[in-house]
């Protein structure tokens, strides 16, 4: 039933006739036979998406499009660079997801033809698709900073994709002599996973005040506010008094620029010359959506907010970090969630329905200290074209709860983590 | 053309009868919930929602939203929710294998 889903929404009331007509005469492998569904992108959004486009619908083909074997996630790693994690319990595979039914191809995708709904292949190949899913992340901008690109970060690591960034980050840290400076420069919004360097910073100083006491840890920020912001400060001082500052921006806390050669953090109101730089770039959708006309000035991929699909090029969603969701921000649950709500929508669309206004939740957790959790959480609908807080919903944790409950909350953390990455990759 | 949209109709009709996607589709907010709440086997944790009584997960997020119950982020959550929105959620996650 080939002509089923290759149809455009304008086309619907007559393909929907078409269908009435199928449907008329007894045709058993009536729904979406072939209909395919490519998606780009291995990590929380494109496997939970290729995983639930399968469950939805067994009989869709479902291609899932991602160069590397093994993910490493970012969530958690925070922990790997405290040493407090081993990189292995960030690790995940694809079996499982095959198993499910998704033909995996471990292959970068280069080329998008939107016009003839086709992938390019790094082998040169390319196949065919009705409904693209785009989850590719962020790309670190290396033409931010001056002075920050690759080669500067293999002295002044990111670690804002795990894997070896988050081992140099770590083998830096255990190499610096008691007493360092450990400086982290965070970048202006959006950015993936907002509360990411706050609580990085909270960790590191869990590891100096084991191991390395008379270090200190400076946050150099081009915000003036930030995520979760009275939460992180108040654990500053109740657990690492002494240890971290923070520098806004309206304090000329905003990194212009770096050297390498010297481990130097440049701003309008000085230098800052670090034993340890983490240099957490602007970022911007994966490269894959620019080269599909999904981004747009911005670096970042508009959507349609019920049904993640692109608003500059047709038939293409776009899900995950590198989507504007709004008021969602940029983390693994929020692409766990627009995963699943975008698989629904196009099963939906594929067999010529139209999609139920959605809602979503985030729900995301950092870890102050190993037994102290803090939470931020929000319910998000359509609305004027975005997705927007639903209003009385969601926030942070209370300021003034107790160990108790922080303690419960770390756990909470844990519990996440294991549960959406079995979820999603087990 | 009129043959044609009562046609559509019909069709509209016919997909969402689909038992399929009747038995599958969550209602708005119930696919999130298994990024916490495992579907799996059961964690130590957080409490596994799927096949659990209905009126059981509506009496905890009704009482997670007026705060008679204590909670950690739940009472933010089920605030976001309507009566109307807990129970198709409760009645699918009841139905969940």
């Amino acid at each position: 039933m080939g002509i089923n889903h290759r149809i455009s929404r304008r086309e619907f009331c007559g393909a929907g006739a078409a269908t009435a007509a199928a449907l008329a005469f007894p045709l058993p492998a009536f729904a979406q036979a072939a209909a395919r569904v490519i998606v780009i992108g291995g990590g929380f959004g494109g496997a939970s998406c290729a995983r639930a486009l399968k469950a939805i619908e067994p009989k869709l083909q479902v291609t899932l499009v991602e160069p590397n074997k093994t993910f490493t996630a970012c969530p958690f790693s925070n922990n790997v660079i405290a040493g407090l994690r081993s990189i292995e319990a960030q690790q995940f595979g694809y079996d499982k997801v095959a198993a499910a039914g998704v033909t995996v191809v471990a292959q970068a995708a280069t080329a998008i033809d939107a016009a003839a709904r086709t992938v390019g292949l790094a082998d040169g190949t390319s196949i065919s698709y009705d409904r693209l899913v785009l989850s590719p992340g962020v790309d670190l901008r290396f033409d931010a900073l001056q002075g920050y690109d690759e080669a500067a970060a293999a002295k002044m690591p990111h670690a804002w994709k795990a894997g070896e960034q988050t081992l140099l980050l770590r083998k830096q840290l255990e190499a610096m002599d008691d007493g360092g400076l450990v400086v982290i420069a965070a970048p202006a919004n959006p950015f993936r996973c907002p509360p990411g360097p706050y609580e990085r910073a909270c960790l590191i100083a869990h590891y100096l005040k084991t191991k390395k006491p008379r270090s200190k840890l400076l946050i150099l920020d081009a915000k003036d506010t930030f995520s979760k912001q009275r939460l992180f400060q108040n654990a500053w001082k109740e657990l690492y008094p002494g240890m971290i500052e923070w520098v806004s921006l309206s304090q000329g806390g905003k990194v212009n620029a770096v050297d390498a050669a010297t481990n130097t953090l440049i701003t309008d109101f000085g230098n800052h010359t670090a034993q340890v730089a983490n240099v957490i770039p602007p970022q911007r959708a994966g490269r894959i959506a620019e080269i599909a006309g999904a981004t747009d000035k911005t670096g970042w991929c508009a959507i349609d907010p019920v049904t993640f699909e692109s608003k500059s090029a047709p038939n293409i969603h776009v899900i995950g970090d590198a989507c504007l969701a709004g008021a969602m921000p940029k983390s693994a649950f929020s692409a766990n969630s627009q995963a699943k709500t975008c698989a629904q929508a196009i099963a939906t669309l594929l067999s010529g329905g139209s999609p139920a206004t959605p809602k979503l939740i985030n729900t995301c957790y950092s870890l102050a200290a190993p037994d102290y959790g803090i939470s931020v959480a929000g319910v998000y609908q359509p609305k004027n074209g975005l997705l927007a807080d639903v209003e009385g919903a969601g926030g942070v944790s209370p300021a003034d709860a107790p160990r108790e409950f922080r303690a419960r909350e770390a756990d909470y953390a844990q519990s996440w983590f294991s549960t959406v990455t079995a979820e999603v990759f087990g | 053309m009129k043959a044609r949209c009562v046609a559509v109709a019909i069709a509209t009709v016919m997909a969402s009868a689909s038992p399929v996607l009747a038995a599958s589709e969550p209602p708005p907010g119930a696919a999130a919930c298994s990024g916490c709440h495992t579907s799996g086997a059961a964690s130590a944790s957080v409490s596994r929602l799927y096949g659990r009584n209905a009126d059981e997960i509506m009496t905890a997020m009704t009482g997670f939203r007026d705060g008679s119950l204590p909670a950690t982020v739940m009472n933010r959550i089920a605030k976001g929710f309507s009566d109307d929105e807990l129970r198709a959620i409760a009645a699918w996650l009841a139905a969940q294998k």
